[in-house]
């Protein structure tokens, strides 16, 4: 068959845990049940095993790129893997599961749809636990699951597993989380991954993998009102050719919602409204585009816009702000500088900004708000920046998309911090 | 059923669609952020997918960059007469430097006369890069290629020395790409970073793209050495003793001649070839790159020192 028959598009997935939860295994198992791993890398991988004088294959160094890595044994930064069921495609950012690394994992978990928490069935909630959870509905992520690994060690006890339950929603209340589901497996039997087993009758829900391929992808961006960040403008002012003469398209990903032909629109920060003439890829019309499309849009009217600026729907305006409060994670090893001026990246558009006040600093494993008056790297803290330019933003809660910044070191050009809108 | 309480009207994008709309707006990106890039075409099918997506996002007007190719001088000749024709038939500039004129000027220098060329071109690419003052290159890298690339970001910082430096990578969240760098350093861009080896295929096929024809099954003189397919050529004859034979094969990926080898396949069409790829049992780089064997580390390696 070369044509799935459906398809069920793409999701994003991140998966939360150490090795000592099972978590390379668990990847490993998806990626060798749904035949994602091809012989010569388990060739590798088994010599690699062999000559560290283990019996069995490690599935974990199928995560473990780089070489440092590999001499140190650990895992130091975000890796993607991927694989496919046929109908879906699925990327896995695999983040480590050290104290140390809440940078990489809140970087995996921005572009992720669904988070994979890992619980070792011995071991219960533990405080990593928590901090994983914390940090996922932090981020945003719509979908969490609790996987209670290593059923096999507990004898499959539905007690044991419903007892786990029990633990981790009294602390997701604490947090706000809403939804979340559970799942029993074991990973390196592969019960409950792909095959049901015969261990875990009393579980009635879906395996892991009929979970995986049927969580919903993007939908709540959808619903969230039409933004579109305007990336370039195509003006390819071609003489000889009395269409493109006057020919002024707006490049952009639809962030969220969806648009059509006809409908007003109001471009910020000027105000100006006209009407969606037409929407094009690759040269051809469309009647219409929904989130995470990349399009072309041309409008009625002749308006002046550049790069930076954002095309809504007239009525449905985003808020404009010289004033940033959000939640920010530092992810530079030199600490955030009261002193210094920034750079804010939000959506295409830069701004200067500097930090105006740390309302507190939370402690990722107890939850505890500080008082601190300097971040550190992998500081989570709750903060405001004064901004040079306004922005059009949303509350991250509301639009990953317009709720999402970046801060750029101007100096060395580097990513040192990634913040969420309040 | 798990989260039916959320499901809308929305229709989610095709994978294919998703991938596409994602590097076009990484390639806008790179327009929008960087003030030269450059776009590596090779005639590879990686390439081949690069240049349609970029159609797809800057038609109708022209692209804002040229597209670059670092020649090892030991390409098979259909690919390169493809490479021209198609940077000629969508009428965009192309730029080619090559290995030899940097063997030429002495920096380069082989080991030995028949070494592959393939590391070589880092160099050419850097005195490539110097000479035009390109701040981006974008190219066709997937991270499902080879271990060192799954940690590769989608917008690669490399310093004045061309050096990627994996402990010393921008953190990348959301889509806020920062393409960003200092007069002298560089961004890779990596618009397909998130494609596997069957995306590339099946996007070919929906998009009915042209391939240069070794991608197809072809009858072809090889030896075996050493286990692999060693193609029989003007640049890599026979040795003593070993025996020619003719078998139908086709490329996985073709790159310099020295270091790709073919596989053997009866696949001559995109379907047979879609078909084959879904139910391999070897990696593209494995099955087909000689020169990533050496060392579980060889492409962490050869991206320090520049490579794509």
């Amino acid at each position: 068959m070369t044509h799935p028959i459906e398809d069920h598009g793409l999701l994003r997935l991140l998966t939360c845990g150490s090795v000592d939860d099972g978590k390379s295994t668990l990847i490993g198992r998806l990626l060798f049940d749904s035949k994602s791993i091809l012989a010569d890398t388990l060739h590798a991988i088994t010599k690699t095993s062999q000559r560290r004088g283990m019996q069995d294959v490690d599935l974990s160094l199928l995560t473990d790129g780089l070489q440092a890595e590999r001499e140190q044994g650990i895992t130091i930064d975000v890796a993607y893997r991927y694989f496919t069921t046929g109908t879906r495609k699925f990327i896995i950012a695999d983040a480590p599961g050290h104290e140390q690394y809440t940078r990489n994992m809140v970087t995996a978990a921005s572009t992720a749809n669904l988070a994979i928490i890992l619980v070792d069935a011995r071991k219960g909630v533990l405080t990593q636990t928590r901090r994983h959870s914390y940090l996922a509905h932090l981020v945003g992520i719509p979908h969490l699951l609790v996987a209670v690994n290593k059923m096999d060690l507990v004898d499959f006890s539905q007690n044991r597993f419903e007892e786990i339950n029990r633990d981790y929603l009294a602390f997701a209340e604490q947090l706000g989380i809403r939804e979340v589901q559970f799942i029993p497996l074991s990973a390196l039997n592969g019960d409950m991954v792909v095959e049901r087993g015969d261990k875990l009758n009393w579980y009635q829900g879906q395996t892991l993998m009929e979970i995986l391929e049927t969580t919903p992808s993007a939908q709540r961006r959808h619903a969230a009102p039409f933004r579109f960040p305007v990336q370039y403008v195509c003006r390819p002012q071609d003489a000889s050719n009395p269409r493109l003469h006057d020919y002024r398209g707006f490049m952009g990903r639809v962030e969220s919602g969806s648009i059509a032909v006809g409908e007003r629109v109001t471009v910020l920060p000027s105000g100006l409204s006209s009407t969606v003439k037409a929407i094009e890829l690759g040269g051809e019309a469309l009647a219409d585009a929904a989130t995470e499309q990349s399009v072309t849009l041309l409008l009625a009217d002749e308006i002046d816009i550049s790069r930076g600026d954002m095309i809504v729907k007239t009525g449905e305006l985003p808020t404009q702000t010289k004033q940033l409060d959000a939640t920010v994670c530092w992810l530079a090893e030199s600490p955030l500088d009261q002193a210094r001026t920034y750079l804010i990246r939000h959506t295409t558009r830069d701004t200067k900004a500097k930090l105006a006040d740390i309302a507190y600093r939370v402690d990722v494993n107890s939850l505890e708000k500080q008082t601190v008056n300097q971040l550190a790297m992998n500081d989570i803290a709750k903060v405001t920046f004064k901004l040079a330019q306004p922005l059009l933003v949303d509350a991250y809660a509301q639009n990953r998309g317009t709720g999402a910044f970046i801060v750029i070191d101007a100096s060395t050009n580097n990513t040192v911090g990634a913040g969420m809108i309040s | 059923m798990f989260f039916s309480q959320q499901q809308t009207a929305y229709q989610h994008l095709s994978h294919l669609d998703w991938l596409e709309a994602e590097a076009i707006h990484i390639l806008r990106e790179v327009a929008g952020q960087c003030s030269n890039p450059a776009l590596l075409f090779s005639g590879g099918k990686d390439s081949i997918c690069l240049l349609r997506l970029a159609e797809k996002a800057f038609r109708p007007g022209r692209f804002p960059f040229p597209l670059l190719h670092i020649d090892t001088g030991h390409n098979y000749p259909e690919v390169i007469e493809f490479r021209d024709r198609k940077a000629a038939e969508i009428g965009e500039r192309l730029i080619v430097r090559s290995v030899e004129d940097s063997m030429q000027r002495g920096t380069v220098v082989l080991k030995h006369t028949d070494e592959p060329r393939n590391k070589h071109q880092s160099v050419t690419l850097l005195e490539a890069i110097e000479e035009h003052g390109f701040d981006a290159c974008i190219g066709g890298a997937r991270r499902d290629e080879e271990k060192a690339r799954a940690k590769e970001r989608i917008m690669s910082f490399r310093d004045e020395f061309g050096q990627w430096d994996p402990k010393n990578q921008r953190p990348e969240l959301w889509n806020l790409y920062n393409a960003r760098s200092h007069k002298g350093e560089n961004i890779r861009a990596f618009p397909i970073s998130n494609w596997t080896e069957l995306d590339v295929w099946q996007y070919i096929e929906r998009e009915g793209l042209e391939l240069p024809s070794i991608y197809f099954a072809h009858t072809r003189p090889i030896v075996y050495r050493q286990g692999a397919i060693v193609p029989v050529t003007d640049i890599t004859p026979a040795k003593a003793g070993e025996e020619i034979v003719d078998l139908q094969v086709r490329f996985r990926t073709v790159g310099d001649i020295t270091c790709t080898a073919p596989v053997i396949s009866d696949a001559d069409s995109l379907e047979k070839i879609i078909a084959e790829t879904a139910t391999t049992t070897i990696t593209e780089r494995g099955a087909t790159r000689l020169d990533d064997q050496a060392s579980e580390a060889a492409m962490e390696q050869r991206k320090k020192e520049g490579y794509f």
